[in-house]
């Protein structure tokens, strides 16, 4: 019976604990919480994963009203890859979150702190969840809304500044998707996706269709900071708090891509959005000036949590990249890069988080050393950099594998050499990390020593995860190959 | 504000009206127009203009910050309760039809407490934004 409801357990439960963080109130039980939920939303998510490659998708209707009327979840193969990436990375990240935590908010805020955490994962899970177009609105602005709450808690003073400029930014994209969703609405009077996929061939050839397909992919982009509407993001993540950096970075992003894959690929269907519109060749050019121009800014960078923002960036003209080659091997090295993103993101912001915890900062000067000052802490983000690149052996190899393949079996070379400089100029980026932390001058009087066990096994866990997903990819590839072919099947 | 006797005396006579009135369009919502959303505001407005009349030295000592943080969580843990009760039940997530004797029974008792949590909820969050705005400089 209960295995009947898991998906709405899935957003409930986090639902649920975020009033109860607020009641709690104090920093340990709240902080205790958000480690349970996420666990259990963990365990969820790996059970419905393994429920949908048993016995195909699964389909649940809220308040016995069937769809298309009443608001209904579908899980396939892409949601659930998606859910287990939310739910394990706020897993991870939370239990490293309450020492980090403690050192950069005050007790007084921690409640507040933790009960947003607890939205924010109900808003991104809800997101990967839902089967409804309208419903996917409201779980984006749950999530969207707790995030700004999230960012503006970081130690700087810009942190308020960034969050604000986040809010309208956001805020645009996400009134642009409702725009997009309302125009659908009002041409198929249906909000339900599997529905709208049914009655939108038929009407797809009129202006209303196009103008809302142009409202839900722009307001995407938004979200997903594709380039050149990326200017919220850098300042987000660098001022964020350590904790939420790594959590929004490794998800936010993410869920954001899944929703344009949705969009793009079950409502409108892709000879519509990729092939009569003309978003493929739009999404090729983005992406690739994304990638070179985003990680050429990172190179310049002194903060290395922005320099780490300008890599998301670059990233996701990857991940853009590979919807562009309408193809199912460029959308499976799509949703595996999701996969494999979310891990060295993980990775090297929760190492800047042991690192901020030991010596109070993030600037590359103050880095003088640190490869033997805390030589585990800069190991995992030196594997986390590693995999950034693409070097064998690491998961990011097996992402850029992927998308050079996709690449040459549609014969676009002028993309494969910018996957190509994309990587050589983060080579250059996190080199100068590695010069300065282990060739540059020994200071004997700056802080040294490790973070405390519960802040490195998290960071150390993932940087293992990305060796293991780089020689290990029957999990990541497989279920990305799968999903990818049940995407281009339409719903 | 607190020394004009005009305004003291409208506010103190009005105040109570606001409030029955937010009680009206949340219990009357079953029938006519209303809801939670409205009545939370509604309700919500009562405070607001004592806070406005009376300064918010005075609306914070009539609603504490704890007792307001309290209120907006447990607007929300209504809703969700009614959800997880009907889990319970054996039926879907907000499936009302089991909670009452008869499926319009249960639906009627549904929705009433689902939008009481969103009455609650909703004026004490806008109390809430008017104190985190109007006393923006008191510590």
């Amino acid at each position: 019976m209960i295995g009947a409801q898991l998906p709405a357990l899935q957003v409930v439960i986090p639902l649920l604990a975020a009033p109860l963080c607020l009641l709690l109130y104090r920093p340990f039980a709240t902080w205790l919480l958000t480690v349970v939920t996420s666990a259990a939303t963990l365990v969820i998510s790996t059970l419905l994963l393994t429920q949908v490659l048993d016995s195909g998708p699964i389909d649940y209707t809220f308040g016995g009203w069937a769809a298309p009327f009443g608001i209904a979840y579908r899980i396939d193969l892409v949601n659930a890859y998606v859910l287990l990436i939310v739910s394990a990375i706020s897993t991870v990240v939370s239990v490293f979150a309450r020492l980090s935590v403690a050192a950069e908010i005050e007790a007084s805020n921690q409640g507040i702190f933790y009960t947003a955490w607890l939205l924010c994962l109900t808003g991104l899970l809800g997101i990967a969840i839902t089967g409804d177009a309208f419903n996917l609105f409201v779980f984006l602005e749950i999530s969207s809304l707790s995030s700004y709450v999230l960012i503006a808690m970081g130690q700087d003073r810009r942190a308020l500044t960034a969050s604000y400029q986040y809010l309208i930014m956001g805020t645009i994209g996400a009134t642009f998707i409702l725009i997009g969703v309302g125009l659908l609405y009002a041409l198929t009077g249906t909000l339900n996706m599997a529905d709208l996929a049914e009655r939108l061939p038929a009407v797809a050839d009129t202006r209303t269709a196009r103008a809302g397909f142009a409202f839900l992919t722009v307001g995407i982009a938004l979200k997903i900071a594709l380039f050149p509407l990326h200017l919220w993001l850098p300042n987000a993540y660098a001022y964020a708090p350590s904790a939420v950096s790594a959590f929004l970075a490794a998800t936010a992003t993410k869920v954001a891509v899944y929703a344009l894959l949705r969009f793009l690929f079950s409502v409108f269907g892709e000879s519509f959005s990729l092939e009569t519109m003309p978003l493929a060749h739009g999404l090729a050019v983005l992406g690739s000036v994304a990638v070179l121009f985003a990680s050429l800014v990172a190179i310049f960078q002194h903060n290395i949590k922005r320099m780490l923002a300008y890599s998301s960036v670059a990233q996701i003209g990857y991940l853009t990249l590979g919807i562009s080659f309408v193809s199912e091997l460029g959308l499976s090295a799509t949703i595996l890069h999701l996969f494999n993103h979310a891990l060295m993101k993980g990775a090297l912001f929760l190492a800047l988080g042991c690192i901020a915890w030991r010596i109070g900062s993030a600037r590359l000067g103050d880095f003088q050393g640190l490869g033997y000052r805390m030589p585990w802490t800069m190991g995992v983000f030196l594997i986390g950099g590693l995999s950034l690149i693409g070097i064998p052996t690491t998961a990011g190899f097996i992402s850029k594998w992927y998308l050079v393949l996709a690449a040459l079996e549609k014969g676009w070379w002028p993309v494969l050499v910018v996957i190509v400089i994309g990587s050589l100029l983060a080579v250059v980026y996190i080199w100068r990390v590695v010069e300065i932390a282990y060739l540059g001058k020994r200071l004997e009087e700056a802080p040294s020593g490790e973070a405390p066990l519960s802040m490195l096994l998290p960071a150390c866990l993932l940087a293992l995860a990305n060796i293991y997903f780089g020689i290990h990819t029957e999990l990541s590839v497989g279920v990305a190959h799968e999903a990818a072919k049940a995407l281009f099947g339409g719903l | 504000m607190n020394d004009n006797p005009v305004l003291r005396i409208v506010a103190k006579i009005i105040i109570p009206m606001i409030l029955i009135f937010g009680l009206y369009v949340q219990f009357h919502g079953d029938f006519g127009p209303g809801g939670g959303f409205q009545a939370g505001v509604i309700f919500a407005t009562g405070f607001i203009l004592y806070g406005l009349v009376f300064g918010t030295d005075a609306l914070r000592s009539a609603i504490p910050a704890p007792i307001l943080r309290i209120v907006i969580a447990g607007g929300l843990l209504l809703y969700v309760g009614v959800g997880v009760a009907t889990l319970l039940m054996g039926s879907d997530f907000l499936a009302y039809n089991v909670l009452g004797s008869t499926p319009s029974g249960g639906q009627h008792l549904g929705i009433f407490l689902v939008e009481l949590g969103v009455g609650v909820t909703v004026s004490a969050v806008m109390i809430t934004v008017f104190l985190g705005f109007a006393g923006r400089n008191d510590p």
